[in-house]
Parts: structure tokens; C-alpha cells; sequence
């Protein structure tokens, strides 16, 4: 049923649809109404969860380990701060190969003391062993929560789903909700093979020598590598339920492009208006959408851009002392690949808002340009 | 695809009074945005709101700066910020005031409506008299003056966005709609 | 590799890495897992000492200390010997007696 809500509504109702067990979470800006729409969901006896009220998001994260060991499924959302005290959480969620999602409401790092939208925060987190989504609007957020716990399910990792503060957060927009009974048979109840079990004892997380530690790491690695299979399946899957398809990558006017900007995040869909507007003044432009950073979606991208002339990417985050994480992610992905130059744009760290009029701009110094640049700052008042 | 700015104060609801505008056009069929201005809100101070309609759903995800209609829902603000900024040519301007549109002066490049939302607020008792919640009777003035959205859409907005005094509310929508200075 | 583990009475045989479970978890009780001989030290209660407080029994981490017929008795499969029971013990009933000798 198609109804109006924030993204952050969107999130909590995603996972209301994916009947989570548990939920642990602690409130920030601009996450808060999540956790919030999500207590009220609860108390109101529209989701049968534990809702664990605890005192920081590291303990959140804990929480959410405990209960996913214990093999329910379980939820949490934060942001900016909070996501960093989680850190170490991470890492265990993910090492212990548990299918938790956790939405993160993307908003930049402090100091400067900032809620608005920023990318550093989940992409500091790129390494802990997380799939990690960027949705681009409130219905890929919904969609995106029941998606990450089917897909989460099967390989066994957890999912990160990361969403811009207030342009997807605190904006109202239209969503179509798909019957509970629908997502029912999309995702049934979560059930692993390993789990806390007083009926059949074991011990999880013990000391693991050389001898094994490297061969756990080599198993995440081979599951992110099937997750790139599993995405696409799910994604099919999906659509037949809803008529809406997801994958790890989004190209738009990519086809005959001779440009392709490569963008991530709410960028990604005004990016799509700025394409159409650039065609009509008869550039031939592209959106490359990446929605998915881990598992790293290599020869989606390779297939997309292979005919194109430029590649410009915009990150709204950065890597200081290197450049764009985005970018640094593409090009490590073309080199020995192919020799398509790739231009580095930052544009709307801590929140700057970013027009078609900006997406535009950019498109047209690449065109003009011949020099290909690593960092190129975009609007920066200095 | 339509954009509004909306201009109130801190704890007028402006923020509310775009996502009701909203939700009046989805029940009329079309897709929509609504969504603070992205800063600190404080109690008084200028703060805006914007509201995208569209017949499609909305993929730019920016603030706006052009908008195609302005309201401000309160009319000391007019001293204070520039509503015209960035207003398209042809634009309109919708005022909460209890004068009449040839009152205010802002050139000859838009068009000017004014509804005494305020009064009508306070007759059917919403909000209390030094703050008055004028939502609704202002989202009946611009059903009427866009004819973007019938009065039946903007009812069943309030259903869905309103969630007390619903008669009251739907009430001062239809009156504002009737009775708004063209 | 052909590590035997028991798991709820099953025989499970590992033959190499590709059989573990993705995670660290072992694949039963851990029970086959005789810590007792990583001991060092063997605390040995004498009963005409003790009173049966049961505070080694409280403090021993392991725990190794069971209580069988309302009296304190060491599980020495799975005593380490950290001695905190005779360090904890108000009687000095628990003896310290060193492994193998
Ligand atoms: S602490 Fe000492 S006295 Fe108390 S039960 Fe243990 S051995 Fe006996
Ligand atoms: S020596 Fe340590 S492990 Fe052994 S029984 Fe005493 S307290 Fe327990």
C-alpha cells in the first residue's frame, strides 16, 4: 500500500516487515525516530520484539550479538558517533558471522559538531567485515531492511544499510509498503545451524590460534563473494513480489555514455535529474549509482563503464590525506582493467547541499577537461 | 513537478504544514516531498519548510531555491526574510493575513493571495489564541488558488496527516478554501 | 587432521578446515576439552578441616568444585590449579600439593 512517510519511518517499518526479534538501540540525532517509531510499534503489540533500552551503542551492538548468537533476529540503527563507539562491535558481529542489520542515518563526524549528511561515518567502518548498502530513498531503505536479513541469512554476515541525514531522514516522500504476508514468504524465520542452544551446548568465540584464524577470515571473504550472486537472486526474487529490483549497482543513461559520474547515496538520485538535463543540452552523460560498496560490485562496474570515455566520481566523504573513498575504491577496481581515466569530485561533506546545478558543473569540467585529477574540491569557499 | 517554499517560525509548525500540503496531494494521486529546511530549529526564529508535487516520484533530492510558490505563514516574517528569493517569475505568494493582497507590494512579477488563516484557526479552536495552528486552513487557501488538489484530497490529508481536533481541522481547510482572497 | 569432538553423545569428525563452522564455535560441549592437566598445583581438601562454608566452591572460576553429599569434592578433570580455593578457604582445609611429584 503506498503511503507517505521520513526515511527514518521507512527504516522502522522495514524492520517491523522483517518480524525482528530484537531490538537494542540507543537514540542519536538524527537516527532517534527510528528507535523511537519502533518502541511505539512494539508497545502497541505490531511487532512481537524484545526492545533491550541500553546505555550506549556499543552496548547496542552487544545487545544485538547476544540475541543474534542466540539465533533470533536482530536490529539496531545509529549514526555519526555512535557508529564509531560500535566499532569494536563490529568487527564481532562480523567475525562471528552473525546476520544482523544496522541502519545507519549517514551525518558527519564531530568536531565540528554536525547531524548533517556525511558519508565518513559508515565508510569508516568499510573494513570490519559488514555488507554495506547506501540507499538512495526512503522505499530502497524500507525494501533494503527486509532484503539485507534474506541476504544477511544466507551467507552469514551482517548488514550495514547507510542513508543521508535529513535528505532521506527527515523528508517526507511516498512508499510503497508490500503486505506483511508478502514479506512473510520472502523471508521466513531465521534459523542457523550455529547458535546458543542449552539443548546442544557449544562455545563460540574462543581462543583461535594461526592455525584457524586465517581460515575464518578466508570463509567471510568467500561469503562476501557469494553474496555478489545472492544480491542479484534476492533482487530477482524481490521483484517478482513488489515489481521493485535492487542491485549492487544502478546505471542510468549509462549505455552510449561518454561520461559516466559515479555517485552513491541521495547524490545518486538527483544525479538521475541532472543526467536527464545534460542529455537534453545534448551531452552524452551517465549515472553510475553504487549501492552497494561490500561486497565490492568489480565486474558489475567494469561491464557498465567499459565504453565510456571519463569517469567522474563524487564522494561525499573523504579519506583525508588520500583523496575520495568512492574513488579510490574505482580505481583500484579498473587498474589492469582498463586505461579510462577517472576524476575525483568531493561535493556536500557535512551536509552542503548539493543541486543538479553542482552535478552539472561537474559533468562539464570533465567533459572540458584532459587532465585527469585524484581530489578535486568542489565548491570549497577557500 | 511543483516546489513550495514555506516560511514560518520556530514552533509554528511550518515543518508540519508541509508534510500536511503533502499529504494532501498524495491522497490526490501525486508524489510528493516534504522536508525541513536542514538546520537548527529555535523557538521564533525564521525557519523554512519545502513541499515537491509531482506526477511522478520525486528523485532530486536538494533543497529548494526556486520555488514556483511561496507561504508564509506569518506575515512579520515578511520584514525579516526575503520571501521572494529565488521565486520563479509568475510565482505566487500566499499570505497568512488578515489584509487584502493589494496591501503588499512585492512587484509585479508575482502573484499575491492572503487568507486570515489566524482567525480562522482560532474559531474552530485550534491552537490557543497567542499561537494558533494555522496547517490547514492555509493547505484549503492553496488547494484553491493552484487547484493542484480538490478539497477532497485535502480532507482525507488531514485524516491520515492530522491526529486530533480532525473535524475542526477539515473544517478550517474548507472554510479557508471558500473563502480565500483571489 | 582427525580430531574427535563429542557432541550430545555423536562422535563428529573433523578432517580438516574445510568441515569447521564459519565461525569460532566449537561443535559440541567442550566438555572433551580435560583442563586438569594444564595443573601445576593440586589443591587437595582436608574434610576433617572444613566446615563446608562452600566458599571455594563459590570461588572457584572454573568451576571445578561440585558438591556431593552436601560436602565440597575438586573435579580434578577440570581443576587448573589457580589455588584460589585455598587462597579463598576461611579453615585452610585446602592443601597445596605440587603435580607429579
Ligand atoms: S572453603 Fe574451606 S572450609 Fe569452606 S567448604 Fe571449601 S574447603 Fe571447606
Ligand atoms: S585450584 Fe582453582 S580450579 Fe582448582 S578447584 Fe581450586 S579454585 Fe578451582
Amino acid at each position: 500500500m503506498k503511503m507517505t512517510m521520513m526515511g527514518n519511518y521507512a527504516a522502522s517499518w522495514g524492520a517491523q516487515l522483517s518480524r525482528v526479534q530484537v531490538i537494542a538501540a540507543y537514540p542519536i540525532t538524527p537516527q532517534t525516530l527510528i528507535v523511537e517509531k519502533l518502541s511505539e510499534i512494539v508497545a502497541d503489540g505490531e511487532l512481537d520484539a524484545e526492545f533491550i533500552k541500553v546505555e550506549s551503542e556499543h552496548s547496542a551492538m552487544s545487545g544485538c550479538i547476544g540475541a543474534s548468537a542466540a539465533g533470533a533476529r536482530a536490529y539496531t540503527a545509529t549514526s555519526a558517533q555512535g557508529l564509531a563507539l560500535m566499532h569494536e562491535m563490529l568487527h564481532w558481529a562480523a567475525l562471528a558471522r552473525l546476520p544482523i542489520v544496522l541502519t545507519n542515518v549517514n551525518r558527519a563526524m564531530a568536531p565540528g559538531w554536525s547531524i548533517w549528511a556525511d558519508q565518513n561515518d559508515s565508510l569508516s567502518q568499510r573494513d570490519t567485515g559488514l555488507m554495506h548498502i547506501f540507499a538512495s530513498s526512503s522505499q530502497d531503505i524500507l525494501d533494503s531492511t527486509v532484503l539485507a536479513y534474506k541476504i544477511g541469512e544466507q551467507v552469514l554476515l551482517p548488514t550495514l544499510i547507510s542513508f543521508d541525514a535529513f535528505f532521506l531522514s527527515h523528508t517526507m516522500e511516498v512508499v510503497d509498503m508490500p503486505p506483511i504476508e508478502d514479506v512473510d514468504k520472502f523471508l521466513p524465520p531465521y534459523n542457523p545451524e550455529y547458535k546458543l542452544d542449552v539443548n546442544d551446548p557449544r562455545s563460540f568465540g574462543a581462543l583461535t590460534s594461526e592455525e584457524h584464524y586465517y581460515e575464518f577470515r578466508y570463509k567471510m571473504q568467500e561469503a562476501m563473494d557469494q553474496a555478489i550472486n545472492i544480491i542479484k537472486k534476492e533482487g530477482k526474487e524481490f521483484e517478482k513480489l513488489t515489481g521493485r529490483y535492487y542491485d549492487l549497482i544502478h546505471p542510468y543513461r549509462c549505455e552510449d555514455a561518454d561520461l559516466i559520474l559515479v555517485t552513491s547515496g541521495t547524490i545518486a538520485e538527483t544525479t538521475n535529474v541532472a543526467v536527464d538535463e545534460l542529455r537534453e543540452e545534448g551531452k552524452k552523460v551517465g549515472n553510475l549509482k553504487i549501492r552497494i560498496i561490500r561486497p565490492y560490485p568489480k565486474q558489475d562496474i567494469l561491464n557498465v563503464i567499459k565504453n565510456c570515455k571519463k569517469i567522474a566520481v563524487i564522494d561525499r566523504n573523504i579519506s583525508c590525506g588520500y583523496h575520495g573513498i568512492f574513488a579510490q575504491e574505482l580505481k583500484s577496481a579498473l587498474y589492469n582493467e582498463t586505461n579510462i581515466p577517472v576524476w575525483g569530485y568531493l561535493a556536500g561533506i557535512g551536509g552542503r547541499d548539493v543541486k543538479i546545478e553542482n552535478i552539472k558543473e561537474i559533468a562539464d569540467d570533465t567533459l572540458k577537461s584532459d587532465k585527469p585529477e585524484d581530489l578535486i574540491w568542489k565548491g570549497v569557499k577557500l | 513537478m511543483i516546489e513550495i517554499r514555506m516560511h514560518g517560525r520556530g514552533g509554528q509548525g511550518a515543518v508540519k504544514a508541509s508534510m500536511v500540503l503533502a499529504e494532501a496531494a498524495f491522497q490526490g494521486g501525486k508524489y510528493v516531498q516534504a522536508f525541513p529546511r536542514f538546520g537548527v530549529e529555535r523557538r521564533g526564529a525564521p525557519v523554512e519548510a519545502f513541499t515537491r508535487i509531482d506526477d511522478k516520484p520525486v528523485q532530486i533530492r536538494s533543497q529548494i531555491y526556486y520555488p514556483d510558490g511561496v507561504i508564509v505563514l506569518d506575515p512579520t516574517l515578511i520584514e525579516v526574510v526575503d520571501v521572494t528569493k529565488g521565486l520563479k517569475k509568475g510565482g505566487w505568494i500566499l499570505i497568512n493575513s488578515d489584509k487584502k493582497p493589494e496591501d503588499y507590494d512585492f512587484g509585479a512579477d508575482y502573484e499575491i493571495h492572503t487568507i486570515d488563516a489566524t482567525k480562522i484557526a482560532i474559531e474552530n479552536n485550534l491552537g490557543s489564541r497567542a499561537a494558533p495552528i494555522v496547517n490547514t486552513a492555509i493547505v484549503g487557501a492553496f488547494a484553491k488558488i493552484t487547484g493542484l488538489v480538490e478539497m477532497d484530497a485535502v480532507e482525507k490529508g488531514i485524516d491520515s496527516a492530522i491526529p486530533r481536533m480532525k473535524e475542526e481541522n477539515k473544517k478550517a481547510a474548507r472554510q479557508a478554501y471558500n473563502y480565500i482572497h483571489k | 587432521m582427525a580430531i574427535k569432538f563429542r557432541t550430545d553423545g555423536k562422535e563428529v569428525k573433523i578432517t580438516g578446515e574445510k568441515d569447521m563452522p564459519p565461525m569460532a564455535a566449537s561443535l559440541g560441549l567442550m566438555t572433551w576439552n580435560k583442563t586438569g592437566s594444564w595443573r601445576n598445583l593440586r589443591p587437595v581438601i582436608d574434610y576433617d578441616k572444613c566446615i563446608d562454608c562452600f566458599i571455594c566452591w563459590k570461588f572457584c572460576p572454573e568451576p571445578a568444585i561440585i558438591i556431593v553429599d552436601e560436602r565440597p569434592v575438586i573435579d580434578y578433570d577440570y581443576c587448573k590449579g589457580c589455588m584460589l580455593c585455598a587462597e579463598e578457604c576461611p579453615k585452610d582445609a585446602i592443601i597445596t600439593e605440587v603435580e607429579g611429584k
